[in-house]
């Protein structure tokens, strides 16, 4: 009955358990994860259910640092406090609900303030890849901010607050090479074909074929041959504004075989040549941020102390400056067309060749390189290569600031243009800002207790024209602000924490992983409207 | 346990939720009552059903127990995989092959006291009007279309109007609807009869991707047209175990896998790989647990808010998307005049050519992106009298199959016709207008 079963390729129990995530940072992104050791200062709602989400998909190790004993609103908001908890040590608690999540994940915790922390034991954060805060007071926030720079540790401080969400990521620079762009733009070279393509293209004669080949031919083939009779007729020029693209497109057309009757016969891939008219007709040149990174001086000017991207920047662009006049290396890669399996797969051999001879070249340049600042020549795979010229046109540099310069001046352009527009997000920045402002002077949080609400509206407004005659910014435009920020008392209402909690997470993920874009650098989530905005500090 | 007083022994433990529902604010709802006690409300009236008890299911029942919602019902008629527990946080490895809806009101009810979540291991479509007429909110955290068209459909149904004609706003249900994929997602709310509803936006579910199957036949270029070979056409022919294919079985899977290499060899075609072919046969949507985290998380929000009328609902679609930066897009989704479920107009179906077929039409209600019907049956009003044209399924499908090579003309529909459609996708069924454009000679000078 049943067929001779073949041998099953192995999946490990890990692989499926993580299989839905797996397809989408793939193995690298995991195995980067899986190394990843993550600290958490707080285990407020906010901090817990930023290590859930850090937990779930398998990060390798969480310490949370609190001195703070379990109250019943923690245990009313926080899920990883259990109702007999009260009392408790927070640290402790939360870390033993949170690894019942996935036995692959090592955890622990020091039921001490962090602060205290940190001055007893100033080197203690030194071995983590990303440390995460939440709801730390300024005057510590500052020392953080601090301490984590000059270590070069990326660091991520967040709040959930009544019904408003902030989150900050403080990074010295951040590199990306694989950015997953959800649109990408093939890289098909039509206007400068490499010599065996160009070769290839030629020797095809559309003009000689019956209408089964005809219709079967790539429609990169068939936008070529029509490109280049147009450039014969233009002084070789690319069409560029919309009448010459239009005129392209006529061309394309009257290529399109006709019956006896003169009706044009359905060729889908001139209709798809037509269609590639827009994005594929353009000239090949490495895009502006790639130019930025390629001569930024820590990419010119390498040294011992260099990270393999850089290394890998330079290679690249000794490779641009060099063999190939100005490109960046073939990518490799084409999109699926309708065609005949023969002809696609001969023209897509043809990119992915020349994506190995190019990468191939760089991988060359960072041997040399390697070898010229004495770093061991295994720092660098060909496997590291390939990736980085795959993605070179989408590489991602961020540089970041510090968050304790932030707190001492912030970027009041920001701050004074947002508020030109009394319904911006900004507000709650502010607003947050005055909180910090608030808890610095009085110790306590403006509404934080029943009976103080109205006599901190005015505390708190007063703290906040402070900060914005500090900051050389106008009278702030709205006193309901004010007031539902008093209303909110320092309240950690659940379901805010958990979208923080959620975007703070994958944040994290991507700093640990160097794939997607993080963001750069403040996230504002207004709950009331369910609305957010990012800002750059 | 009393339902009429808290039996929170913990005094202090809802302070949070209090400062925002006992103090007053700028920015309430304008129709905000604080003359009665909406905490109370929350915690021992307002019942609250949670469709799925998958990525956000879980998440979702978390996020409103927490948020002081003690009468939740969960339905999901799955059981627990390996492959959930990556963002599945109620669920262990020793659950595997347990109900999710079971294992998850256990996990609430022991963690949360006083919250009571009662499980209910089936389909929705097991439940008719009275079950879901007791709930005040219904929030869904499905991966499946039809079931969130359905529930969609059944809450449509159930609004009553007044002598006036006008909407009698006890009898409406609002529900709020999350989705995620991979790093996207969308939270909306749905007021019933007043704001935009599944079937108004239906265009925005993505289209299903689908590979012509000449392509698939003769000319492969892709690894996923490998794959596709031997499920379409190669299981049908060989069929190694004379069953359907079981995405689950993993020597099914394999014995795809093995003969899609084969097939790639044979053309040349790099890239098939056990994880594809597995994404392919059982249709993987990639999941993380952050994306589901953050959905839930904003759909709880909007239920907190129009349960407690603390501030106005979202109105009425969020997207969500953290693949560069974080970035989310609020919107008002708008109701479609002639919606098939919520419309006030009713539908009218062009056909634009003489001659169609009954299978053609058939075809056509299910590839409009407006209709995406799955599988209709139709019943046509001709002189007054109800005639069935079509039915999918039983004795009657044999006694009808013969309808589907004939033409609407010869069935006796004319401009002006009323079809009933019933289809999966809705309790209820749907009654569109046949409206005949006759052929234009396309005379061009």
């Amino acid at each position: 009955m049943a067929s001779p079963a073949p041998k099953s390729p192995e999946q490990s129990e890990k692989s499926k358990k993580y299989d839905r995530q797996l397809r989408l940072w793939g193995d690298d992104g995991q195995v980067a994860l899986e190394q990843a050791k993550v600290c958490l200062i707080n285990a407020t709602s906010t901090g817990t259910e930023i290590l859930k989400s850090l937990i779930l998909p398998g990060v390798g190790a969480f310490t949370i640092v609190d001195g703070k004993k379990i109250t019943e609103e923690d245990i009313g908001c926080n899920f990883f406090l259990d109702a007999d908890s009260c009392g408790q040590s927070r640290a402790q608690v939360a870390t033993q609900l949170l690894l019942e999540l996935n036995p692959d994940v090592r955890g622990d915790y020091v039921d001490e303030n962090a602060e205290v922390l940190l001055e007893n034991n100033p080197d203690f954060f030194n071995s983590f890849t990303v440390v995460i805060g939440t709801s730390v007071p300024e005057r510590l926030l500052i020392l953080l901010s601090k301490k984590l720079w000059n270590l070069d540790i990326p660091f991520v401080s967040c709040q959930s607050y009544g019904f408003v969400g902030y989150i900050r990521l403080q990074f010295t620079e951040h590199t990306v090479v694989e950015t997953h762009p959800d649109n990408e733009i093939p890289d098909l070279r039509l206007d400068a074909p490499f010599p065996e393509l160009k070769q290839h293209m030629d020797t095809v004669d559309l003009e000689s074929m019956e209408l089964k080949d005809h219709a079967h031919v790539p429609y990169v083939i068939v936008l070529y041959k029509y490109l280049e009779k147009w450039r014969q007729a233009n002084d070789g020029r690319l069409p560029q504004t919309y009448k010459e693209k239009e005129s392209l497109r006529e061309l394309i057309r009257s290529g399109i075989l006709t019956d006896e009757e003169g009706i044009p016969q359905a060729e889908e891939n001139f209709e798809e040549a037509i269609k590639a008219v827009n994005y594929a007709v353009i000239p090949t040149v490495v895009p502006p941020e790639v130019r930025k990174i390629l001569d930024a001086d820590c990419c010119v000017n390498l040294t011992s102390e260099s990270k393999p991207f850089w290394i890998m920047a330079k290679a690249l662009r000794d490779f641009v400056e060099g063999e190939d006049q100005g490109r960046l290396p073939v990518r490799g890669s084409i999109p699926d067309m309708t065609a005949d399996t023969h002809r696609y797969i001969s023209l897509q051999q043809m990119y992915h060749s020349q994506a190995s001879k190019d990468a191939e070249v760089v991988f060359k340049h960072v041997q040399q390189l390697l070898h010229q600042l004495n770093q061991p020549p295994d720092t660098i795979s060909e496997k590291d290569v390939r990736l980085f010229c795959k993605h070179a046109v989408n590489l991602h540099v961020v540089r970041g600031t510090s968050l304790a310069d932030e707190c001492v001046a912030a970027n009041r352009e920001n701050i004074a243009l947002a508020l030109e527009n009394p319904e911006s997000t900004m507000i709650f920045y502010i607003m947050l800002r005055g909180v910090d402002r608030f808890f610095a002077e009085y110790n306590t949080y403006p509404g934080e207790f029943d009976n103080q609400v109205e006599p901190d509206i005015a505390k708190l407004k007063a703290c906040i024209s402070k900060l914005l005659v500090e900051w050389g910014c106008g009278p702030f435009p709205k006193d309901d602000y004010v007031h539902e920020i008093c209303r909110y008392g320092a309240a950690e209402l659940h379901s805010v924490a958990a979208f923080v909690g959620g975007c703070a997470a994958q944040e994290t993920i991507k700093l640990i992983t160097h794939q997607y874009k993080p963001l750069n650098n403040t996230f504002i989530y207004d709950g009331i409207t369910s609305n957010t905005a990012t800002y750059v500090f | 346990m009393s339902s009429g007083e808290t039996p929170d022994n913990f005094h202090y433990r809802w302070n949070h939720v209090r400062k925002i529902l006992e103090r007053p604010g700028p920015f309430c709802h304008p129709n905000e009552d604080r003359s009665v006690n909406v905490l109370q409300f929350i915690m021992n009236t307002c019942k609250i059903l949670v469709i799925g008890a998958g990525g956000l299911g879980c998440e979702l029942l978390k996020d409103l127990a927490l948020m002081g919602f003690r009468s939740i019902d969960v339905i999901d008629m799955d059981t627990i995989e390996l492959s959930n527990l990556n963002r599945q946080f109620l669920f262990r490895r020793k659950d595997i092959g347990s109900s999710k809806a079971e294992v998850a009101a256990k996990f609430l009810n022991s963690r949360i006291p006083g919250c009571v979540v009662t499980p209910h291991c089936c389909k929705i479509q097991d439940y008719d009007e009275s079950f879901y007429r007791q709930f005040h909110l219904v929030i869904c955290g499905l991966d499946s279309i039809v079931a969130r068209r359905w529930i969609n459909s059944m809450l449509v149904s159930m609004q009553t109007y007044d002598d006036d004609g006008e909407l009698e706003e006890s009898s409406i249900i609002p529900m709020i609807d999350g989705g995620t994929e991979g790093f996207k997602g969308n939270a909306r709310v749905i007021i019933p009869g007043i704001s935009a509803c599944i079937e108004c936006t239906l265009d925005l579910f993505p289209p299903q991707v689908t590979y012509p199957l000449c392509t698939i036949a003769n000319t492969p270029r892709l690894p996923e047209h490998c794959i596709e070979y031997v499920k379409v056409l190669l299981w049908q022919k060989e069929n190694p175990w004379n069953v359907p294919i079981d995405g689950d079985d993993p020597s099914h899977v394999t014995w795809i896998y093995e003969k899609a290499l084969d097939r790639a060899s044979q053309f040349n075609i790099q890239g098939v790989t056990y994880r594809l072919v597995q994404g392919v046969v059982k249709n993987i949507i990639p999941a993380v647990a952050s994306t589901n985290a953050v959905i839930s998380a904003a759909c709880s929000t909007e239920a907190f808010k129009l349960a407690t009328r603390c501030f106005l609902p979202l109105d009425n679609y969020m997207v969500f998307n953290d693949v560069d930066g974080i970035y989310t897009y609020t919107y008002e989704a708008e109701r479609k005049e002639d919606c098939l479920v919520c419309g006030q107009v009713q539908r009218t179906l062009t056909i634009k050519r003489s001659g169609m077929k009954l299978e053609e039409l058939i075809a056509l209600l299910c590839e409009d992106a407006e209709l995406q019907m799955k599988n209709p049956g139709l019943t046509a009003l001709i002189d007054d009298k109800s005639r069935t044209l079509y039915m999918p399924r039983g004795t009657i499908e044999e006694q009808t199959r013969a309808n589907l090579k004939m033409t609407l003309e010869e069935l006796g529909l004319r401009d002006g016709t009323q079809l009933v459609v019933a289809d999966a996708t809705s309790p209820s069924t749907a009654v569109l207008t046949l409206k005949f454009v006759p052929p234009i000679d396309v005379e061009m000078q």
